[in-house]
């Protein structure tokens, strides 16, 4: 065998992936921008994306927000410097960890279900049915997912901040004994319109990669049960790269030293 | 343009990879025929109704469909073209997230703009054209039987009143007094619709059943068509092989793909 050729099959196989996946992309967003647009089936996408992933958005945010300020306060006492951790914990939270923590569970949650469901719809050829039907599945399927992942994480990630900061006010409060007052005031001074607004950047760009990684893998799935099965696993996956890439990007752009 | 066919195919190739399917297929479907394709598993017959629907591109090769040219043809003019057609799907391929009515509206209200509650009502019409009472309207997808399910692909594939009726396998996975059920509503609508039905199928007591015309697909091109009342005589042993069902025969069947 022809180590060269393999090599080079590799290589196209590459290109074809990623030409695929940009043109894919490309139609996406034109879908998105250009009518007709279906306010039913983006709003069921939005309540899906949005509500229904409160829960465990709201937990994991609870949660990071409590073990922030337990780790802080025990980091930061090496050096008396105690006082900081209202200020840690709204900028971790609002810079970092609200964005990411809650893109990862919605990636979980929302890419693993946007795979399963379009892999099953094109195995099942409900996705041929569509264009018989003189429908076109990027309008019907991609396009509202794209939207609702744009709008949806941000105020998914708006909420989870709150959660988040009030995790850490619980634990700053009742376990380590802060005053109320002070640990509140601390939390507003230190915290800027930036810290905020970059990271509901982040989370918009989080809701498209989700829902475009989901809507792609799904709609090229192919080999029955088990092609959905990995089409869920590369969306989740891939997804979750993806954020964690663009995290470093954006925060790069955002707080990057000039 | 009276004797323009509904469907006129020249020259179709398709390949997948190393693996020609198609090698230059020509046929011709007249205005209110009934055509069926029959063939071998894995002779290309699918790929030849994915290639008329648009939904595989050819290779090679021209798809006609009332004189208009519809290979490589831009994705809005492709969409008007589909509002001609009609298609029962293999497996139904119902939209498991609607219920059952919305199923069959759905071409109405989505490609026609038909409001909501007409579409309904038109849908429990369609159902009952297919032998299901109102009830059915409202139940999921999931809670059907495969012959239900059937019957409402079929409901969904006649509601637009399409010009050109499209059937994939529509008997396989069903006993035989459901499959002569099915292929007596298939008869029925596309005679009552006056519409063009181009069917593939393995089942030769079904293409016996709602065929006017047959035609045989092996090797990538079809090798015999005539008048289904002729096919016992047809002379082609290929032909006499299939619908005997014998396994010596010039048919060599390949055991890998």
């Amino acid at each position: 065998m022809n180590p060269l050729a393999a090599i080079g099959r590799v290589f196209l196989h590459f290109l074809t992936g990623a030409g695929r996946f940009a043109i894919f992309a490309g139609r996406g967003v034109i879908h998105c921008l250009t009518p007709p647009w279906y306010p039913s089936l983006i709003g069921r996408q939005m309540l899906n994306i949005g509500y229904f992933s409160l829960p465990v958005v709201g937990m994991t945010a609870l949660f990071t927000g409590m073990v922030l300020a337990l780790q802080s306060y025990t980091g930061f006492a090496r050096f008396n410097a105690e006082s900081a951790i209202a200020t840690v914990v709204v900028l971790s939270i609002t810079r970092e960890l609200g964005p990411v923590i809650a893109g990862l569970m919605v990636a979980g949650r929302i890419g693993a279900s946007m795979a399963a469901e379009i892999g099953t719809m094109r195995v099942t050829e409900q996705i041929d049915a569509l264009q018989t039907l003189s429908t076109n599945p990027f309008k019907y399927l991609v396009a509202p997912r794209l939207l609702a992942g744009l709008t949806m994480l941000p105020l998914l990630v708006l909420i989870a901040d709150i959660i988040g900061v009030f995790g850490g006010y619980l634990v700053g409060v009742y376990n380590l004994g802060f005053n109320p007052t002070t640990f509140l005031r601390q939390t507003r001074d230190y915290l800027e319109f930036i810290d905020v607004f970059s990271g509901l950047v982040k989370a918009s760009v989080f809701g498209f990669i989700i829902a475009l990684m989901g809507c792609y893998h799904g709609y090229y799935s192919e080999g029955g049960a088990q092609g959905v099965g990995r089409a869920t696993t590369n969306a989740v996956v891939s997804a979750s790269i993806l954020i964690l890439l663009c995290n470093y990007v954006i925060t790069g752009f955002f707080f990057g030293t000039k | 343009m009276a004797d323009t066919p509904k469907i006129a195919i020249r020259g179709l190739v398709k390949s997948f990879g190393p693996k020609k399917v198609l090698r230059g297929l020509d046929l011709d479907v007249g205005i209110a025929e009934s055509l069926v394709v029959i063939g071998g598993s894995g002779t290309g017959k699918s790929v030849l109704l994915k290639c008329v629907l648009g939904l595989i591109e050819p290779d090679a090769g021209s798809i006609k469909i009332d004189g208009e040219e519809v290979v490589g043809m831009r994705t809005r003019d492709r969409e008007r073209v589909n509002r001609k057609f009609g298609m029962l799907f293999q497996g139904a391929a119902l939209f498991d997230s609607l219920t059952v009515w919305e199923n069959v509206a759905f071409g109405l209200m989505r490609a026609q703009g038909v409001p909501r509650g007409e579409a309904k009502a038109r849908a429990i019409a369609n159902l009952a054209q297919v032998g299901l009472p109102p009830e059915v309207a409202e139940l999921q997808p999931a809670e059907l039987s495969g012959g239900m399910k059937k019957r409402v692909s079929l409901a969904r594939a006649i509601a637009t009143k399409p010009e050109i009726i499209f059937f994939d396998e529509p008997t396989t996975g069903l006993d035989p007094i459901m499959s002569a059920v099915i292929d007596g509503l298939i008869s029925s609508c596309v005679h009552d619709l006056g519409a063009t039905a181009l069917s593939i199928t393995h089942d030769m007591a079904s293409a016996r059943r709602i065929a006017h015309r047959v035609a045989m697909l092996h090797d990538g091109k079809i090798i015999w068509n005539g008048p289904v009342g002729q096919i016992d005589h047809c002379g082609n042993p290929f032909v006499e092989q299939f619908i005997n069902g014998r396994a010596e025969g010039p048919i060599q069947m390949q055991v890998r793909a």
